[in-house]
């Protein structure tokens, strides 16, 4: 059989700090019901700089110019342990500043919503445009064009318009797309324009590295948490489409996928069984930032002397193809799945994702050499009390494996060590969920150091108030072994011809009977 | 902890009391478990959600405390696992402290 392959994935990390102090839900809530909080008070003076983020180690990871295994070799804390010659350029992607964001989210808008200040939209343009990566992205030019007044924007955010702010200044606003509806408010068109904004730049960026025509992409599933819609069809979609339309991908289609953080193994799961089914070539699964995390737990960051680390949006982009015979191979037969029927102890939840679908394939818990779950970076999760999430994973598949009897008990920590990985993600729900090892996985499988990942997304659904039910979802791949050749495949007209000619005999054997 | 959740918990004490009610936790953390205990005992430390400043009485329990009371097979099927994966001591060391 001729698996689909991952041919190459991208990370982009976007700084995001007035968006962290202003459209995080920690810090919109604590403003809401409590607007005179000393956690408020202390914020905006304990966020990190520009450099600082570059500097972090995690993030270094996250764009690809330090590898997982080196973090783990780094020092802890990572925050106290900055790489000082870190750049912002990665192999698989960068770091943006917060302006180069905002002027995104400026060339995206095609309904005149984000208006900028005119020496704050001169002084993004340059840095855009002289960004080669950006420079096929559709009206990129009109980031050139002169911007508005001071005074038109405050007109502006006196009509219900929400404020982008810049180093402390408010350099533009996104209006409300609906006098009004509650799905077209500005804060929503807020959220899923930094969301379209973020997921183009890092589709630009997958495209150039893999020097791919924006053309051959014929499907796109975009995976993020947002809904876009009206009142009427709130969630209605299709934020697939309006990133492809800014990326130039003439030739696909494409729709969305939602399921919180499992959303993005769904979406590969689906774009592996679209390809291996001959409906599309090239599949593109991307997703972008989410505002409302940013600085979710800071409450908990500045009580423990913690820099405020939930300050960079995450976004990832990555293609499924056709067999190749040189990317590694997802294994559509080696795909498992939390039922609705499957429980939602965490034991009932790994055996359905983790183990089952091995013991269907007659694979061992001992032939997967990486397991990649919800990578969160434990510098951010461990001061909020949530622990070290891919350590508590790794350590329930080791003990599912203990119980199982594939590794004994004694076992546990070293299982961990060697298949486990350190979490480098932002904790952006659906970013960390799985995929950012993607990257990491592809060169390591390809080079031949390891042979089989498993990929794990799971997800809350608890948090819509529709089920209390879980979800999670995983996928295998594995080094590429070759294209197979195909049996040739006998068609209809052939058929037809053999049955003709079999009861054209039949008739000459009756007759000369 | 959630403040759904404390939402549930206020209206189950307030229809049942406190003298036959108890609060079993499952959480993964010893910290964040003894702020859950804390919060159905003396109220949310944390001041956010419905049971800020109400304390409640309730006696709150982890799920490794009451292995004997729960049918065996169950536990081998729902628990057992993460007797392996989290530090079971300093849970109930942390919870039982708050009883």
């Amino acid at each position: 059989m001729n698996f689909p392959v991952i041919k190459g994935a991208a990370y982009n990390l976007f700084h995001a700090p007035e968006m962290l102090i202003h459209q995080g839900t920690t810090q919109t809530s604590e403003m809401r019901t409590n607007p005179g909080s000393d956690h408020l008070k202390k914020l905006a003076s304990a966020l990190r700089g520009f450099d600082d983020v570059v500097q972090y180690p995690a993030n270094q990871v996250y764009i690809g110019n330090m590898t997982p295994a080196e973090l783990e070799a780094t020092p802890t804390p990572w925050y106290a342990n900055p790489i000082p010659a870190a750049s912002r350029v990665g192999r698989f992607g960068g770091i943006y500043s917060e302006d180069e964001l905002i002027g995104l989210m400026k060339v995206v808008d095609i309904f005149d919503l984000v208006m900028l200040e005119d020496t704050f939209q001169k002084s993004v343009a340059h840095k855009l445009l002289s960004n080669e990566k950006f420079s096929n992205i559709k009206n990129i030019a009109k980031i050139d064009n002169p911007g508005i007044s001071k005074e038109d924007i405050d007109a502006l955010l006196g009509k219900q318009a929400e404020a982008l702010r810049f180093q402390g200044q408010i350099v533009g606003c996104v209006k409300r797309a609906h006098e009004f509806d509650p799905a077209l408010t500005a804060h929503v068109m807020f959220e899923n324009l930094v969301s379209k904004a973020s997921s183009v730049a890092t589709v630009m960026e997958l495209l150039a590295n893999l020097s791919m025509d924006p053309h051959d992409v014929e499907y796109i599933i975009e995976c993020s948490e947002e809904a876009c819609g009206d009142m009427n069809q709130r969630g209605g979609g299709n934020i697939a489409k309006s990133i492809g339309e800014a990326c130039g991908l003439l030739n696909a289609t494409g729709s969305d996928t939602r399921s919180f953080c499992a959303a993005p193994a769904h979406a590969s799961v689906e774009a592996a069984a679209l390809v291996q089914a001959g409906v599309y070539r090239n599949v593109l699964v991307v997703a972008g930032g989410s505002t409302a995390k940013l600085g979710m737990n800071s409450k908990s960051h500045l009580e423990k002397n913690v820099p405020v680390l939930e300050d960079v949006l995450g976004t990832f982009a990555f293609i499924i193809s056709e067999n190749d015979g040189v990317h590694p191979i997802i294994r559509t037969d080696v795909v498992g799945r939390h039922t609705i029927g499957s429980g939602s102890s965490p034991q009932a939840v790994m055996t359905a994702i983790v183990t089952d679908p091995l013991d269907r394939a007659g694979i061992s818990l001992k032939d997967i050499d990486k397991f990649s779950p919800e990578m969160q970076n434990p510098e951010i999760t461990k001061p909020a009390g949530a622990g070290d999430v891919p350590e508590a994973n790794f350590k329930m598949i080791a003990a599912l494996g203990v119980k199982r009897g594939d590794f004994d008990r004694s076992e546990i920590a070293e299982v961990v060590k060697q298949k486990g990985l350190p979490g480098f993600a932002p904790t952006q729900g659906h970013i960390p969920s799985g995929v950012p090892f993607l990257g990491f996985a592809c060169d390591m499988l390809m080079a031949g150091e390891i042979n089989r990942v498993m990929i794990i997304g799971k997800g809350s659904l608890f948090l819509g108030r529709l089920t209390n039910l879980f979800d999670g979802v995983s996928y295998l791949i594995e080094k590429n072994p070759g294209i197979v050749k195909q049996e040739t495949i006998v068609d209809k007209d052939e058929i037809r011809k053999m049955v003709a000619e079999a009861m054209r005999n039949f008739a000459i054997s009756l007759g000369s009977e | 902890m959630d403040l759904e959740n404390q939402a549930r918990i206020k209206d189950l004490a307030d229809e049942f009391g406190n003298e036959e009610l108890i609060v079993v936790l499952g959480g993964g953390e010893a910290e964040a478990s003894a702020l859950a205990a804390e919060t159905v005992t003396s109220g949310d430390p944390t001041y956010a959600g419905p049971l800020a400043g109400v304390p409640l009485g309730l006696k709150a329990y982890h799920i490794f405390e009451l292995k004997d009371e729960v049918d065996a097979e169950v536990y081998d099927e729902q628990i057992s696992m993460m007797e392996m994966v989290l530090d079971m001591d300093t849970i109930i060391e942390a919870v039982s402290a708050l009883r």
